[in-house]
């Protein structure tokens, strides 16, 4: 195993794909001269040339629209969204069309592409930039997103998703591209659509995925130490919701909480305490707690931002209250 | 331009140059985060362009807007402040270096989605048709910002309807790491107003003196003509795209000779040759910036952070 982080795994996972597969190519905003705004696609360029990694204008219609066109005839995009939030300059492309079209001229055609896209709140970037509209785009059904919070599970999923004849929004965090964590040594790919224990336990269920990984794991470390055990079920990916290990889990431990960085109202962690009192009413022991972003657009300043994040501490907090 | 003008837009531009290089290392030294965009190099553009404008009209940009806000007569202590986060920021640090405005002085904001303004500023001026007054909209954006579809919707809709704005593209040769041939299909970006039927004009952004006189000439057309007029704009951006742009797309040498170029520098020898101004007349307005800027950093530092309520507030009106 090798120790990498996730930038070097998102990388990676393209090279490989691009190296094995002349139809994959990258279109988008810098992701060529510059290297990609998060310097994932670096070197990129000089490697594979213009053809393969297209620098486009400040255009997201043309972009997602292009990405479209080029998977129904063929073709293998991946199309790189500077980040999630200017996904709704090309909303009608991502839910209305690559979402629906397969389905509605029946079957007809594929769209094997993918929509890399960077989310995240916590870098001061304001209520525009800052946003974690997972949940959204979940909504739709013929879009698959996934959203990793492990540089090998980033690796190994981007690598199925960018084989996967299926649209796929592939989210990544804008504060997580440092994150460090062991990948498989070789060639490997991770199914999309299925979630994952990243730590085990007995007590408490915490859900969650991406950011909230990374958060989850450290409460998870904090809350052992005063010897709660939590276990941390990843989702990885939030449509298809692979429910499983989840209800698997919760039947164990009686007792969840979901964290997630979006906002709480309609969102992913809505969705899973619904599933979780759906499918497993009997072995509900105390309310779902959700953890989530303060119903507010995210602010400049610091403090306040901070304040409005999902944090730590709101973590074990909850997972404490659902013991009670 | 009266001599008095001049000297206030020899000010401002100062100002702007100053109050930014300050702005920088209390970016570096942590004190101001998120993303930052410099004017620097383009102060002329704003400088000339604002001083054309009436009090009644309104002034809408993108991100880079320091400049446009301290043209439009925020004060350099609200600039600092917003930068630093802190509750006397005209947006109360809610906003940040992206999200300037204030609308007391018809300073409609900094705007962060490229392109996303144009269609409100087209709005600004169906309100004001709307309302039965000759008030422009003058809206500015950058040469990226004209290869979205935002720009082309607003331009059309502002021909049709006879809207009173000026679309004035700020062309600074880049969109991000992006030369404008690269990502627009006319290098010229006053030849898409053509497309529209809509009277274009291009002049120097590194000449206030010329921006100027190309903006009283552009307003005067929108006004009395009830119709928009694009102005190209000409300038180059000295900085980086945002804080820590490690700038691969461009070579030293390009940089270079643009800044040999320097708005600042232009007009001053301008002011001096022609007799307008001694030496010392532009040594003490550098010397009345610099203790402005000083103490809009003093100002913005001892100012209080928002309160954490503010976090709930603006949230909606009613
Ligand atoms: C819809 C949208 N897409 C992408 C971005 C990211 N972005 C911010 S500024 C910028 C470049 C804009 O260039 P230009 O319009 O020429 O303005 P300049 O920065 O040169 O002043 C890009 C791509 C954004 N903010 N909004
Ligand atoms: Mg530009």
């Amino acid at each position: 195993m090798a120790k990498i982080t996730m930038r070097e795994a998102i990388s990676q996972a393209l090279m490989e794909e691009m190296d094995r597969d002349p139809k994959v190519f990258i279109m988008g905003e810098e992701v060529g001269v510059w290297g990609g705004t998060y310097a994932v696609t670096k070197g990129f360029y000089d490697k594979y040339g213009a053809a393969r990694v297209k620098d486009t204008p400040i255009a997201e219609n043309a972009i997602i629209g292009g990405a479209i066109g080029a998977a129904m005839v063929g073709q293998r995009p991946i199309a790189e969204l500077m980040t999630i939030n200017f996904g709704f300059s090309a909303m009608d492309y991502i839910v209305n069309q690559a979402s629906k079209l397969h389905y509605m001229f029946g079957g007809q055609f594929t769209l094997p592409m993918v929509i890399r896209a960077v989310g995240g709140g916590g870098r001061q970037l304001g209520a525009t930039h800052s946003q974690t509209p997972d949940a959204i785009f979940a909504h739709f059904p013929g879009l698959k997103v996934v959203s990793p919070g492990t540089p090998e599970d980033a690796k190994g999923l981007l690598k199925s998703a960018i084989r996967s004849n299926d649209p796929i929004l592939f989210i990544e965090h804008a504060t997580m591209y440092q994150v460090r964590g062991e990948v498989p040594e070789g060639e490997y790919t991770i199914p999309i659509g299925k979630s994952k224990v990243q730590r085990a336990g007995k007590d408490v269920t915490i859900v969650t995925y991406c950011k909230g990984l990374e958060l989850s794991m450290k409460a998870a470390e904090e809350l052992s130490k005063e010897g709660i055990e939590v276990e941390v079920v990843d989702l990885r990916t939030l449509r298809p919701l692979d429910m499983e290990p989840v209800i698997e889990s919760f039947k164990k431990t009686n007792r969840a909480v979901v964290v997630e960085e979006g906002w709480k109202s309609y969102g992913v962690g809505s969705e899973i305490a619904s599933r979780i009192y759906e499918e497993a009413f009997d072995y509900v022991d105390a309310p779902i707690i959700r953890v989530a972003q303060k119903e507010v657009p995210l602010p400049y300043n610091r403090t306040l931002e901070q304040a409005a994040l999902p944090q730590v501490a709101d973590i074990t907090a909850a997972v404490k209250e659902v013991l009670k | 331009m009266k001599k008095e003008q001049q000297l206030d837009l020899y000010y401002q531009m100062v100002l702007i140059r100053r109050l930014e290089e300050r702005g920088a290392e209390l970016y570096q030294a942590g004190k101001i985060g998120g993303f930052m965009h410099l004017y620097i190099g383009q102060e002329a553009v704003s400088t000339g362009l604002i001083a054309a404008r009436e009090d009644r009209d309104r002034v809408i940009t993108a991100y880079r807007d320091h400049g446009v806000a301290l043209n439009c007569g925020i004060s350099a202590n609200e600039v600092m402040a917003e930068l630093l986060g802190k509750a006397t920021g005209m947006s109360k640090g809610k906003g940040g270096s992206m999200h300037m405005a204030d609308t007391s002085r018809n300073m409609w904001g900094g705007h962060a989605i490229v392109g996303g303004h144009l269609p409100i500023a087209s709005g600004f001026a169906i309100g004001d048709q709307y309302a039965g007054n000759d008030n422009i909209t003058i809206c500015m954006f950058g040469d990226g910002a004209t290869n979205i579809g935002y720009f082309h919707e607003a331009l059309n809709i502002s021909k049709i309807w006879n809207l009173r704005v000026l679309w004035v593209c700020e062309n600074n040769q880049y969109g991000m790491g992006t030369a404008v041939d690269r990502a627009s299909a006319v290098t010229e970006i006053r030849q898409k107003a053509e497309g529209y039927g809509m009277k274009n004009g291009q002049v120097d952004g590194m000449d206030v003196t010329k921006v100027y006189e190309a903006a009283v000439e552009a307003m005067k057309f929108v006004r009395e003509s009830s119709q928009p007029y694009l102005l190209e704009i000409d300038t180059y951006r000295f900085r980086g795209h945002s804080m820590g742009d490690p700038e691969r797309y461009r070579k030293a040498e390009e940089v270079k000779k643009w800044q040999e170029n320097d708005p600042i520098g232009i007009f001053n020898k301008q002011l001096l040759d022609k007799k307008i101004a001694t030496k010392k007349a532009l040594d003490e307005i550098e010397a009345r910036v610099e203790e402005e800027v000083a103490k809009a950093v003093e100002f913005a530092e001892a100012s209080p952070e928002p309160a954490m309520e503010e976090l709930f507030t603006d949230i909606y009106a009613d």
